[in-house]
């Protein structure tokens, strides 16, 4: 497959206006677990251009339940992992990576791109992140997630917009320390309204 | 009054941090609208709630 026609299939699903858009669109993922592992295929899907890829952490057994990995991968850093996935999808698709933990100290590894998608499981670094884009990035789009625990109702998984670039989806409430888990489908849930969030800015469509 | 998470409260004059802390927000996993626009942190201690301000109150919960 050679990037014309990689480009070719895009452009007659999308258009080539839109597509241009996605081939244009610089987007970060922080976080590649059940989040930001579906955020990112379904972004490469799309033909987003260029993808930043952030995540401290390896492959393990236990993610295989909702992560978008596979035994193969076990061991491996899920930054590594995930390119070679996309790369499988979507193999003209820009994949930038950093293996390390985002902190309020490092958040400039995101200062090069248009939207950051949060995609942490833990509370209080969703917030880091969610408070540190706004106020040292406030030109950026972030899209962020906070509830999709337990084996709640899909249907009460949603996005709302806060200020003029802040989008958080879930159900604001299921908090995987109460629920005990969390299950792949209502995890995906979560990150497809993410990525359509994601898509839904780089189109021009800001409400939600 | 000033209308928080779509309540209307008698809280005028009391700071962001304040109404926080008083009802058991953890600030450490919150972010907060205030009348359209986010509240950057370190303005909760000396931001004073007015009356007809609208707020909303994300706290984060856990789970990717």
């Amino acid at each position: 497959m050679t990037e014309a026609e990689w480009l070719k299939a895009l452009e007659q699903r999308h258009g080539a206006e839109l597509q241009q858009n996605f081939s244009s669109a610089f987007v970060a993922v922080c976080g590649l677990g059940g989040l930001g592992s579906n955020v990112a295929i379904s972004l490469a899907r799309a033909g987003v251009g260029t993808l930043l890829l952030i995540d401290f952490d390896r492959v393990d057994i236990s993610n295989l339940h909702r992560q978008q990995y596979r035994v193969s991968q076990l061991g491996m850093y899920k930054t590594e992992a995930m390119k070679q996935t996309l790369s499988e999808i979507s193999p003209y698709c820009n994949i930038i990576t950093h293996t390390v933990k985002l902190t309020e100290e490092n958040l400039s590894l995101i200062a090069d791109c248009g939207i950051v998608c949060e995609c942490f499981d833990n509370a209080e670094c969703k917030a880091m992140l969610v408070n540190g884009v706004t106020e040292g990035y406030p030109e950026k789009y972030i899209v962020a997630a906070s509830g999709m625990s337990g084996l709640h109702t899909g249907n009460s998984i949603t996005t709302k917009k806060f200020g003029k670039r802040l989008y958080i989806c879930g159900d604001g409430m299921s908090d995987v320390n109460d629920d005990g888990t969390l299950f792949a489908p209502r995890v995906m849930l979560c990150a497809a309204h993410q990525a359509n969030t994601v898509l839904r800015i780089i189109a021009g469509k800001s409400e939600v | 009054m000033v209308k928080i998470n779509g309540e209307e409260l008698n809280v005028t004059g009391k700071t962001a941090e304040q109404f926080l802390l008083e009802n058991g927000y953890d600030i450490k996993r919150v972010a907060v609208e205030l009348n359209g626009d986010i509240l950057p942190k370190v303005q909760y201690e000396c931001t004073i709630l007015q009356d007809g301000d609208s707020v909303e109150i994300v706290s984060f919960v856990g789970g990717g």
